[in-house]
């Protein structure tokens, strides 16, 4: 696990949603779920445990045309920021 | 009329497998002078949920799926039907409406509540999905009893062409269902000689078929075998019934003869009442306490939670023992058994993957899911446990 990064402080989270230790539905599903329910232009936030994450969080944002607002490594998990564009 | 008693009073909402395990615990556990335990139930009627998965396949009796549900409380818990219409806060009130018999509005006063008020089918949520359930040609379900019914009839007047399964909303109940029923649909249109006129495709919301990436491993083999193609990031976002085609939340869309959707869900509509609950009805909910965030007590458990763990019967069973020894510890005034107090996580359950075959998948909060490779026995297991729940689960006898 790569050291803390902070997030920077012109990102403001409107909402957070703690995924740690889910295995089902698991992170991404719990992203997709605050995705679908936020209004447009929301910054929101996963955090994940699980490495599998670092792989299927970006590729899902990508795919579903948001803004993947970047990766940051804490302690012991990630936490993963994507703005919702449409 | 409000009701006042000199000991506490334990109002427990909902008698799905949360509410009903609880209050049997809690009737096991204090003495009648300890503490009034109400249940408050808007059907009255209790349902294997698990069950209906079974009958668009013509492999279960609806009627074994339900009983009345004071039929499975122990004497000394006051069981209502009724609806909760509000809840005062401030007041520790609920308002009950619709009463057997009386129609009439009840203020129940608490000094606990746990709501255990489950999740609900709100279709309403993808464009174009209620009309093409009302037209009930093309687009089905199996999660409640009559959608079931009316995919067992399509089923059975099915002659060939595609079938999509696709998952409408997240989070839904029993994470496993669309991929179970997807083998299961898979033998039944063999069986009934209609495969090889069949194209089935799987449409996952996620880069894989599964979201545990162990049973995907299990599961995705066993698909391609059977020549069942898998699509993966495809969220139903809206459905155009007259074109056959549902559209993704990825910006794809794809053509059906039949569509078997899984159905958004909302959590109970007292929690959206409560005030408490997010955007989408879940109540933000404690991972380890199960108190309502910033609630004094106020528990949640099982399917109305926010928690990221199944909706599952199995979880809300789990969660029962830890609400029981929080609400006992409360109430004897002591201090809470961290082991018993808390949830770790665990949820267990079966997933079929077709011919008879089915395996089991165990996990919590810091132990991903092993599962075995499918056979035989664990089927057997699934259907025995489906039989024998009604003498174990709800009088908390497991």
């Amino acid at each position: 696990m790569p050291d803390p990064i902070a997030i920077p402080d012109d990102v403001k989270i409107d909402r957070e949603v703690d995924a740690r230790g889910s295995f089902c539905p698991g992170p991404l599903m719990e992203l997709i779920r605050v995705v679908r329910a936020a209004p447009v232009g929301s910054v929101l936030a996963v955090l994940s445990s699980d490495p599998g994450s670092a792989k299927d969080i970006p590729a899902w944002i990508q795919k579903a045309g948001h803004d993947f607002l970047g990766a940051y490594a804490m302690e012991g998990y990630i936490r993963f920021v994507v703005r919702k564009t449409h | 009329m409000a009701r006042a008693t000199p000991r506490p009073t334990i109002a427990i909402v909902g008698g799905g497998v949360g509410g009903t395990v609880l209050a049997n615990l809690l009737a096991r556990e204090l003495d009648k002078d300890e503490a009034q335990i109400v249940l408050i139930d808007q059907s009255g009627q209790h349902i294997y949920q698990p069950g209906w998965l079974y009958i668009p396949f013509n492999g279960q009796d609806p009627q074994h799926l339900e009983r009345p549900e004071r039929s499975l409380l122990r004497h000394r818990i006051d069981f209502e039907v009724g609806v909760v219409e509000q809840l005062d806060r401030e007041k520790q009130s609920l308002l009950i409406t619709g009463h057997a018999g009386s129609g009439s509005n009840e203020a129940l006063r608490y000094n606990y509540l746990v709501i255990a008020s489950g999740a609900r089918i709100a279709p309403e949520e993808v464009p174009g999905l209620p009309e093409a359930l009302a037209d009930g040609r093309h687009v089905h379900h199996f999660y409640t009893e009559e959608g079931a019914e009316r995919l067992r009839q399509a089923l059975h007047d099915f002659r060939g062409g595609r079938i999509a399964v696709a998952i409408g909303g997240i989070p839904y109940k029993c994470p496993p269902a669309p991929l179970e029923f997807t083998f299961m649909l898979e033998e039944y249109l063999r069986k009934r000689g209609l495969r090889e006129r069949t194209k089935i495709t799987y449409y996952s919301p996620l880069p894989r078929a599964f979201s545990i990436q162990s049973v995907s491993d299990l599961a995705t083999p066993l698909l391609e075998e059977r020549g069942i193609e898998t699509r993966t990031f495809f969220n139903v976002a809206e459905i155009d019934d007259r074109r056959h085609l549902m559209r993704s939340l990825e910006g794809e869309e794809d053509a059906y003869d039949l569509l078997v959707i899984v159905p958004p869900h909302r959590g109970a509509l007292i929690a959206e009442r409560s005030g408490l609950a997010d955007a989408q009805g879940w109540l933000p909910t404690d991972r380890a306490t199960l108190e309502v965030k910033g609630q004094e007590r106020i528990f949640a458990l099982g399917d109305v939670t926010d928690l990221p763990v199944s909706k599952s019967g199995a979880a809300a069973h789990f969660e029962a023992s830890v609400v029981a020894e929080r609400l006992i510890a409360a109430i004897r005034e002591r201090t809470v058994n961290p082991r018993e107090g808390c949830y770790d996580g665990r949820v267990m359950c079966f997933m079929e993957t077709g011919y008879s075959q089915a395996t089991r998948i165990e996990f919590d909060y810091e132990h991903p899911p092993v599962p075995p490779k499918p056979g035989w026995l664990y089927h057997v297991e699934k259907s025995l446990f489906s039989k024998a729940y009604w003498y174990l689960v709800p009088p908390a006898r497991v």
